[in-house]
């Protein structure tokens, strides 16, 4: 493997949470994936009788009451809950423990492409529908993108940079490309990072269905009878720490982010161009100092959209002469739009740190477009992987792809 | 030309060309049956607009997914495919 970055300072992931269709933790998550089992049924909320699409990876159980309190509540919309849950999960295993200066140091850089959009989807229906003249006062802080990012820095104490990142489908990737930028260059040691998505709603869908690119029946990236994406929702959180700060205190760290590259097509709004796909991607190998040999796994973006599989495909075969094992877990917990990248992470630390690649589920016959890629096709996979890249791609022609390490 | 399209409701048809032209952003009076949507300059985007469009227009469903044209049945390639596959749905749905 290629030497490190000449005097820069390292990363590690020393902590993670999340919560998604799968489960509602790392490891109950881990295992879901490892089984390739899948997450995406009947959706249940009102007025989906309505809806063309109604399946999706929900979040079935969630006891908003009993994990907040009343007055939490009123400040919380499901998305912002969501991601409050995954960073106690990821701060409580990383064991931080800031002192007054530290917390100075430290920061959150969330992703979301919605933000508070249960919320919005109920206050136009009480407005419009409903015919009524007022919404709940706290109504703009509770959908507002950055409420989540502002949570946690409020509920852990961190008093350095806090922002959200929106880039539709690559929020979070965006979002885990800066934080990491921003421990490397010494502006943090330690952020808050990831993304966080509750898009589920009759409003949230009834958008989407306007372009048609939903799957009825199933989410089959990569498969030739695949007919388009089915979403999700969730959050995942990680911690993001300087490398020796975290190896001082002995922190267990779960992986290594290496490099990250962000790239524009700066073509079309919603089809994308397999060049900037390869240019995001070549970005990473060369800003985390790797060779495309080093590769062992790529989480692909694989929405099983006929636009994206097509490109995903010919950019990843652009890029390696000969591509790695490369699989969709949107599969199983479903499309996380602006949380995608984030809870795909942790099928990428599975391949790192447990040598466990994630299937592509619901896989069934081969398809030409996907140009004779390794899809890990329906069992997930044993084999050790040193290095692997994460690819996050948005409309908007907007993506990030993330480079990681065994640590 | 397709034979139906002569005897297809007037008022149906000239709505789903005025619907063809204001997105190819020409003249009703300059679409013929025969043209194609990718001739006009119809893309994806454009036609889920067109359905979008047609849907309101008519109150009806049109099947259309477009990771898979072919699904359902529906020939939208050309103005003429797009008025006899609305006339069908028309009176499949509303019956």
């Amino acid at each position: 493997m290629s030497g490190e970055r000449g005097g820069a300072r390292r990363v590690a992931i020393t902590g993670a949470g999340t919560v998604n269709a799968l489960a509602l933790d790392v490891a109950g998550t881990m295992a879901a994936l490892a089984e390739g089992r899948v997450a995406i049924g009947p959706l249940q909320f009102d007025e989906v009788e309505r809806l063309s699409v109604r399946i999706g990876g929900q979040i079935h159980g969630w006891d908003a009451e009993a994990r907040f309190s009343r007055q939490e509540l009123s400040l919380y919309d499901r998305v912002v809950q969501f991601a409050i849950e995954a960073a106690r999960q990821a701060v409580a295993q990383a064991g931080l423990a800031l002192s007054e200066a530290e917390a100075m140091r430290a920061g959150v850089v969330l992703g979301t492409g919605g933000g508070g959009y249960n919320t919005v989807d109920d206050s136009y229906r009480a407005l419009q529908a409903q015919g009524k003249n007022r919404v709940h006062p706290f109504t703009i802080p509770r959908l507002m993108h950055n409420a989540a990012a502002a949570h946690l820095s409020m509920r852990h104490g961190l008093k350095g940079p806090s922002f959200t990142v929106s880039t539709a489908c690559a929020s979070s990737n965006h979002a885990m490309g800066l934080a990491l930028q921003m421990v490397r260059s010494g502006a943090c040691d330690v952020v808050l990072t990831g993304g966080a998505e509750a898009t589920l709603c009759f409003g949230g869908l009834k958008a989407w269905e306007g372009l048609r690119v939903m799957s009825p029946d199933g989410c089959r990236p990569f498969c030739a009878s695949r007919n388009g994406m089915v979403q999700g929702e969730g959050a995942a959180v990680f911690v993001f720490e300087d490398w020796d700060r975290a190896t001082a205190r002995g922190a267990d760290i779960l992986a290594e982010v290496a490099g990250a590259a962000m790239s524009s097509d700066a073509g079309d709004i919603v089809l994308p161009d397999p060049d900037g796909a390869a240019r995001a991607m070549r970005g990473a190998l060369a800003d985390g100092a790797l060779n495309a040999g080093d590769i062992g796994y790529i989480n692909a973006h694989g929405t099983a959209t006929a636009a994206n599989d097509r490109s995903e495909a010919q950019a990843i075969r652009s890029v390696f002469d000969t591509p790695p094992p490369v699989s969709s877990t949107k599969s199983m917990h479903g499309h996380l739009l602006g949380a995608a990248g984030a809870v795909e992470l942790l099928a990428v630390i599975s391949a790192l740190r447990d040598g466990v690649i994630p299937p592509t589920a619901g896989w069934r016959e081969t398809d030409p477009a996907v140009l004779g890629l390794d899809v890990v096709p329906n069992e997930s996979r044993r084999a050790q992987v040193d290095a692997a890249l994460s690819n996050a791609f948005a409309f908007g022609g907007m993506n990030a792809c993330l480079a990681l390490k065994r640590a | 030309m397709d034979g139906s399209f002569l005897t297809l409701d007037d008022g149906l048809q000239r709505k789903v060309v005025e619907i063809l032209a204001l997105q190819a952003m020409r003249e009703p009076s300059g679409l013929t049956p025969e043209m194609t949507l990718e001739g006009l300059g119809i893309d994806s985007l454009g036609m889920a607009e067109v359905i979008f469009a047609v849907e309101e227009a008519f109150d009806v469903q049109i099947p259309f997914n477009a990771n898979d044209p072919q699904a359902a049945a529906l020939d939208l390639s050309s103005v003429g495919s797009v008025c006899a596959a609305v006339a069908r749905l028309v009176r499949d749905q509303r019956g």
